[in-house]
Formats: C-alpha cells, structure tokens, sequence
C-alpha cells in the first residue's frame, strides 16, 4: 500500500507501483486539471510541485512520491488566487488552454525557488513547458507580473 | 480607444464574468421553455445590413431564433447559447457576447452554455474555415435584437404604453417618461410569451452605442476555470463505471490487422480486456482505422497493456510511401506541364520574350497538428441510444457519422462538447469519437479512448506535402510581365475519395488562383499528386505552402531587380482594385464575391501599415535582417514584418515580429491579438522544424522530441498587432487562421537579408548551420 499526500489530503493505492502519477491523479483521484500531453516529460502539460520542485507527472511513478506531498493545480490555493494565477488572469494568457495548469505549476514552483526571476530566468524555466497555441509571451509577462505583485 | 495607435497596451480586467447560484430550473422558465422552433434558412436582411456572406450555404444554414439561443431566468441571469466549439479562439465568449451587446444584457449577469450537436436546432457548428464571426455576427446580432424586443414588448405591455416609448438599457427596460424601470429577470415570463419579432423590422443598434463589441475589455468566459484547474475538457469527462481503453491501430494507413496475441497484456494490473476494433478500409473520410483496444481500470494500465500486445499488421499498398522518393516525385511534376486552373495572357509566350526570369523552387513537408490535448472520447452507447463527451470541432458531422458508425438514427445519438484542448483542423476530424463509440456499444459500459501523442503523430489527418515551382518573367525594366505557378500536392479530397490527384477548388482557392498580382500573363497550374495516406485540413490549409511560394518569390524579385522587398512587393500588387481572377468556380472562402472581393486597396494598406508602425527600413544590428510578406486568406489580410537575427553558428532567433491584419468589422480586438501572437509562434514552428516525415508507409517522428515545436525560450520577443479599423459596413471576415501563412515567407525574405541565404525548403533545420 503506497500511502501519498495530496494537496492536503492522505491518499493511498495498492494497484501497480510503476503506475504514472499522472494517471493515479486523474483517473484514479479525479483530479483532472493534472493533464497529459506527451507521456515522455517533454511538453509539462503535466506539471504538479512533488515537495517545493516542479515535476513531471507523466514520467513519475507513485512508488517515487511515496510519502511525500504533492500539490496539484487544484490545490495551489484554495480560491485560486495564487499571484500566478492572479496574473495569468490579469494577462489573459490562454487560448485553449490546456497546458496551463502545467505552465502556472512550473511557474509557481519557480516562484517559489527564485521570487525575482528575470526575463531570461524566466524563459529558462519555463522552456519545459510547450504551449501549441504559442501564448508564450503572454506567459513570460505573467510570470513577471506575478513576481512584482499582482 | 482606438486600437491600432496602441497595440502594446492590451490589459484585460478582472471581472467575475459567472453568475453562481442560479438553478437550473429558474433558467428554463425563461425566454428558453418554448424550444425549438426554427426560422426557416437562411435569414439575412438586405436592408439592415450592406453585406450577405455564406452562412446560408452551409450544412444546414443558420437559425436566427431566440428562443433556441437566450434564456433569461427569474432572477435575471440571461444565458446564451454557443454552438461553436471552443479550441482557444474566444468564440465561445465571442459570440454570445454580441447577443448580448445587441439584447443590451449586462455580461455580468450573463452565463454562457455550449450547445451540443444538433445543427437542425442550431444551424451549422462546424467551427473552421475561421467562420464563426464571419457568420454570426449577424445573426447573433439579431438574436439579441429579437430577445430586447420581446423584453420591450413585455413592459410595454404590462406599463399600457405604446413599444416605441420603451427602451432596454443595461439588464433593465426603462419608460423614461414615467421614469419606470424593470429588470430583465421581472420580465422573463411576460417576454417569453410574446412572438419573436420579424427580421426585416428589428432595430439594431448604433456601433457607436457599442459597449462590449469591438473594445476588446472582455475576458474569456473559461479564464478562472482555466487557471484553476477545473476547465472541462474532453479528456476530464468521467462517468460511473467508465473504463479507460487506447488503441494499437495499423502503423501503415490502410494497412490491416493480421493476428495478436494479447496474452501478456492481459498479465499487467488494472487491464482488463483486449479487443478487436473494427476498421474501414482507406480512404472512408473519418472512419476508424481499426486494430486492437486494451480495456483498463485506468489510462495508464491500459498504455502499458499496450506496449505488451503482440501484433501483427500487413502494411498493404501504402508500405512503401516514403518522403525522400516522394519529394523527388513532386518536384518532377512541379517541372512539367499540369491542369491549368487560372489562365490569363499568354505565360509561355511572355516567359519566352522576358529579358529576365527569375525560378523558384519550394518544398514544404507534411505537417502534424499536434493539439495539446490529443485526441479523446467519452462514449456511452446503451441499446439504440449513444451517448458523445468529446473535443470536437464538428458536433453536428459527429453526430451523423456516429449515427451511421452504429446503424441507429440520429435523433437517438447526443453529442456534448466539451473545451477543446487545441484544434487547429484535427479536431474537425471525429475518427476518435467514432472508436469511443464502437467500444462502448461492445462493452456495454462508458470508455474513454485516449490517444497517446505517438498515436497523434502516428494517425493524423495531416497537413499536406508539396512542391510549388514560380517562374517569373521579367522585362528589361524589372517590371514581372510573367508568371507562372505549379503547385502539386496531395489533394484533402483523397481522404474521401479514392484516386482523388487534383486540389479541389477550395484548395485551389487558397494561394493558388487567387494570386492578386498585377500581371499580365499568368498561368497557374495544378499536376496531379497522389495520396499514400489521410490528408486534412491544417490551420490555413493550403495558404502555408502557396503564401511561402508565392512571398518568398516576391523577395527573389527583389533581390533580382536590387529593390526593396516592400516596394517591389506594392508594385506586383499594383493599383488599387477589385481583382477578378479568370478562373471557373471561383472558391472565394464560400463568400459572395460581391461582399467580399480581392481588394488590392485592403492588401496595399496592410502593407502600408505594419511598413510603417513595424518601422519597415529601420537599421537593424549585424547578423540581423526584415522580411515583409501579406497575404490574404479566409477574406482577411495580413502582413507581416519578422525581425530575425542569425549567429554565426547559424543560430536563429527573433527579436520582433509586426503584424497588421484587416479582418472588417470585429468583435474582440484582445483575442485577435492573442490568435496572431499564437499564429506567428505556429508560423515559427513549422519553419523551423515542421515536418512527418515517412519512411517504408510509417510517421517516422513519435513525440515532441522529433516532431518539435517552438518553445518559450524561442519564441519572438515582441508581437506587435495592428488591427486596421473596419468602415461601416465592412463585412466580418477570417482571424483564426490567416495569421499563420504570411509568417514563414517573411521569415525566409528576413533570413535572406540577415545572411544572403535563401531558404526555399522547409523546415529549416540545419541549413542555416553550413
């Protein structure tokens, strides 16, 4: 039985441990907003914080966050106010967006890491993530935005 | 604010843009319990408006009803109905927003519905061919005209004065000489038993009155639940009892399942099934391919159950299409004589006496959509009735096709749609909902099948191959007195029709003959290209490869007759004028020519205005250059000037990319903004990297990682947009994808002038780096 904690909550699973967190996410706890895109770590669209570090969930087995914490975009904040997702807003960064729990997850996790990024800091980080519609510029603004305060 | 001085200052505003609270049955006591019935179509008014577009033409035409569209519950929450799907352009904010600009409903208290599929109720919902504004505006400004004049009427009514002494102002309807006042919601069952007023004597409003339409200060409706996590999508459906399958399909398109072995499969935990899926033979439109679905507990058990089926295929006739062989094919027949399409003049005979011609031969490769959400399906098939939760771009074709797929009739088959999680074409395509389906109606349970980003790249329906070879004849003073086009690509039609080798006339009708230049002598022509596997729609479709050809040749004239891009770009198109095209069928984008001409005017003034706002001529550092390009598709027209600049490793980045795009009359400058960033980075993408490549009947790319696309740390640093004003009644046209043609031209005549290169096949790759 592998016992997880989940924004907040204590979950546990005794399937298969090589299952993709990705997977026991949406499918098995029904947090959806987790998404999938490549199933490789190549796009983030998948993107949860495992601790303080942004992961990618679609290559993380659940035996490998056993015992640990992991924040999903559900539970980021409780009223969804986070200043990333303040921003997000404010910028109106999506246009289908789809990859943009996984975009404000990886920009939450570097906010977390380093409050003050610059613009290439920024790129950098996020360069993990891919956005098809190409908000990108939207995003790198938002994330500025979120580290000089909403 | 007029938003071509300021491009830059796009800000949206936080606003709680949903009602809460309001119960479902409040809103079916409004404007909405009388359903369905249906005006005849198509309803379009001479009279109220300059202009008539196609929309009447489409599957099943266009329904101007409020009563199908517009609720308005007690308590005042007005919903609106969208029938277009939503994949990121803002059409589900877009269109319901100038119902309620016309109804004078208060967004705030307005709550957006997606319709499902169901085009005899709603008229056409296919959402592509950049339409959706295009076509609705007008209707769905009478829609909301007809809802305020039923709320008038209704207090007219209950206050005993005449209707021409009422006015709705705001969410409420005023007599102003009693100074009386009531809210919609006071009104909502009074309203709903008066007769919807005739089109032809609605009053619509002043544009000067507008307060939402053309300001571009609304957010989309789907922003908080976006950055939230709660955004519905299709791969978010779930249901009691749902089972999770993928698909193992034939590698090769009409290849064929032999024998599996599904014994391994079935030893991995949480599979619980392994079965044969049927498939259609190739081509049969959106039909499933076939192959072998594994039943899981959850996603993830059934890829891994996957991974241990053992199978066998017979590849058929397309095993040996390879891309290498293939390219060499097309550009022998961009070589020789084709169908000729267009003729004006005498080409051959001009080409002859020219004191110069200046060849150019381009090569753009398949492209793959690759939509952030893959393809998925969520179906409940129960005896004759079937259930539908899925991403599509088509509900109303789904609908059929998932009706003819089960041999059960259409009204038993309800189609949901959800948010899409990208689009760009392959979502038009339901083979998805049609696997869903055909399990589920087997398993006797929900599925959800989900395509992992292989079966994405390894199935499409992809972007189309092509050569196009532009031979321009000049005279002695660099004037082009000939031209020339062969365009030899695999036709969309062979996805429906076997042994289909020529464009059809939509194809044609993007890029190819409807070139606008000024020139005497032109001949376009189109030889025959056959298809080894699904050909569909892209994002702009045939403009990517005609629009390269055609702009990157503009810069090969220039560079020729030693002028500049912009000029000598402003003197093929030549003096401003309605253009008219010698061509049979003239496609036009299913617009009334008269409505929507080739305006040399509109294509000169784009020019003329990203030339000067994008500092057109500006220096540039070392190692940088400008390249221009306009195009015009889906009715609208686009330039762009990109900025590159190339390292001396061969490194290419771009500091800044303007755009000016005249799309007539429009209804939210913001997103418009947002599609030409999006498309300007689809643009880069496909340049740089953009390629499915085949080899022995396969997709030889399978992820991200070989099918790249452009990341943040790539991207342009700056996106300028100018939107050029709309007169009164110029007519609503294309935004979704006229943005994406115009970019990759403008990079190559950048690239040209950063480095002496010209680039003429794509993608880029490597050739900069020699």
């Amino acid at each position: 039985m592998i016992k997880i904690k989940i924004n907040g909550q204590e979950q546990s699973w005794d399937g298969d441990p090589d299952l993709p967190l990705l997977w026991f996410l949406r499918d098995e706890a029904g947090l959806t907003g987790t998404k999938f895109g490549c199933g490789q770590a190549l796009c983030g669209a998948c993107t949860v914080i495992v601790d303080k570090e942004a992961v990618r969930s679609c290559i993380t087995s659940i035996n490998d966050v056993a015992g640990r914490e992991v924040t999903t975009i559900e539970g980021l904040h409780p009223d969804g106010d986070h200043p990333v997702q303040k921003a997000w807003r404010q910028v109106n960064v999506p246009q289908c967006g789809f990859c943009q729990a996984g975009q404000i997850m990886q920009a939450a996790a570097l906010l977390m890491e380093n409050p003050k990024p610059s613009h290439d800091q920024i790129r950098e980080a996020m360069s993990g993530n891919i956005c098809r519609c190409g908000c990108y510029q939207r995003i790198e603004n938002a994330v500025h935005l979120a580290s000089t305060g909403v | 604010m007029n938003f071509i001085d300021n491009p830059r200052k796009l800000r949206g505003f936080e606003k709680n843009l949903k009602v809460e609270k309001v119960s479902r049955r409040s809103i079916l006591k409004g404007l909405g319990i009388t359903g369905g019935f249906v005006l005849a179509a198509p309803v379009m008014s001479r009279q109220a408006f300059a202009y008539e577009t196609g929309a009447g033409k489409m599957p099943h035409g266009v329904v101007v009803d409020p009563r199908v569209f517009v609720a308005v519950a007690p308590d005042g929450t007005v919903t609106i109905l969208a029938h277009r799907s939503e994949m990121g352009t803002g059409v589900r904010t877009s269109l319901p927003l100038i119902v309620a600009e016309e109804m004078e409903a208060d967004w705030s208290k307005v709550k957006v519905q997606q319709a499902h599929g169901d085009e005899v109720k709603f008229g056409n919902q296919d959402t592509d061919g950049s339409r959706s504004t295009r076509h609705y505006l007008i209707p769905m400004r009478q829609i909301g005209a007809s809802a305020r004049t039923m709320l008038e009427q209704a207090a007219a009514k209950r206050w005993g004065v005449p209707a021409t002494e009422v006015k709705a102002v705001n969410h409420e309807v005023v007599h102003s000489a009693s100074g009386r006042k009531l809210g919609f919601g006071e009104l909502a069952a009074e309203a709903a038993k008066e007769s919807v007023p005739s089109i032809e004597g609605l009053k619509l409003k002043d544009p000067k009155d507008f307060r939402y339409l053309g300001k571009g200060q609304v957010s989309i409706v789907d922003l908080h639940d976006i950055t939230t996590g709660k955004a519905g999508y299709g791969a978010d459906v779930r249901l009691p009892g749902m089972k999770y399958a993928v698909i193992a399909r034939p590698p090769v398109t009409g290849g064929k399942l032999v024998s599996f072995d599904p014994a391994e499969a079935m030893k991995v935990s949480g599979v619980e099934k392994v079965m044969q899926v049927r498939g259609w033979p190739w081509p049969s439109k959106f039909q499933p391919l076939g192959g072998v679905a594994v039943i899981a507990r959850n996603t993830g058990a059934a890829i891994k159950g996957r991974d241990a089926l053992k199978l066998v295929w017979d590849d058929g006739a397309n095993g040996k299409y390879d891309s290498v062989a293939y390219r060499k094919e097309l550009e022998d027949a961009s070589r020789k004589p084709g169908l000729v399409v267009r003729q004006e003049g005498d080409a051959d005979a001009a080409l002859k006496a020219a004191a110069k011609v200046v060849i150019g031969e381009y090569y753009l490769p398949h492209l793959a959509h690759v939509s952030m959400e893959p393809p998925v399906a969520v179906a409940d098939v129960k005896g004759d009735k079937a259930e539908i939760w899925a991403p599509v771009q088509s509900p109303g074709g789904t609908r059929e096709d998932v009706a003819k797929t089960l041999g059960i009739p259409e009204g038993n088959v309800t189609v949901n749609v959800t948010l899409l999680g990208g689009g760009f074409g392959r979502k038009s395509k339901c083979d998805f909902a049609l696997e869903a389906a055909l399990l589920s109606k087997e398993l006797g349970t929900p599925v959800k099948v989900q395509w992992t980003r292989e079966d994405d790249l390894h199935h499409d329906f992809l972007h189309t191959v092509s050569a196009e070879r532009i031979e321009a004849g000049l005279d002695k003073d660099g004037k082009v007195i000939a031209w020339r086009h062969r365009s030899v690509a695999p036709t969309i039609a062979s996805t429906f029709a076997a042994g289909a080798k020529h464009a059809a006339a939509f194809e044609l009708g993007m890029g190819l003959v409807d070139m606008p230049f000024e020139i005497a002598n032109i001949s376009c022509e189109n030889p025959e290209a056959a298809a080894f596997t699904r050909i569909g729609w892209f994002r702009s479709v045939s403009n990517i490869p005609r629009a390269f050809a055609v702009q990157s040749m503009v810069g090969e004239i220039a560079n020729a007759t030693g002028r500049d891009q912009k000029e000598t770009l402003l003197a093929l198109i030549g003096t401003p004028r309605i253009v008219k095209p010698a061509v049979k069928d003239m496609w036009n984008y299913g617009e009334p020519y008269d409505s929507y001409p080739i305006d040399t005017a509109r294509l000169r003034k784009v020019v003329e205005l990203v030339a000067e706002k994008g500092e057109w001529g500006r220096q540039v550092p070392k190692g940088h250059g400008l390249g221009i390009a306009v195009h015009r598709s889906f009715v609208s027209y686009i330039a762009t000037i990109v900025e590159v600049a190339v390292d001396d490793k061969g490194k290419l980045t771009v500091p800044r990319v303007d755009t000016a795009i005249d799309c007539g009359t429009y209804v939210n400058p913001e997103r418009i903004a947002s599609q030409i960033e999006g498309a300007a980075i689809m643009g880069l993408s496909l340049a740089k990297y953009g390629a499915v490549t085949f080899k022995d009947g396969k997709v030889e790319q399978k992820n991200f990682d070989d099918f790249q696309v452009v990341r943040i740390d790539e991207a342009p640093l700056v996106t300028n947009v100018y939107i050029v004003p709309p007169g009164p009644d110029t007519p609503p046209s294309g935004v979704g994808e006229p943005g994406v043609p115009p970019f990759a031209p403008a990079l190559m005549n950048a690239i040209f002038a950063a480095t002496g290169k010209r680039i003429r096949a794509l993608p880029i790759g490597k050739q900069l780096e020699a």
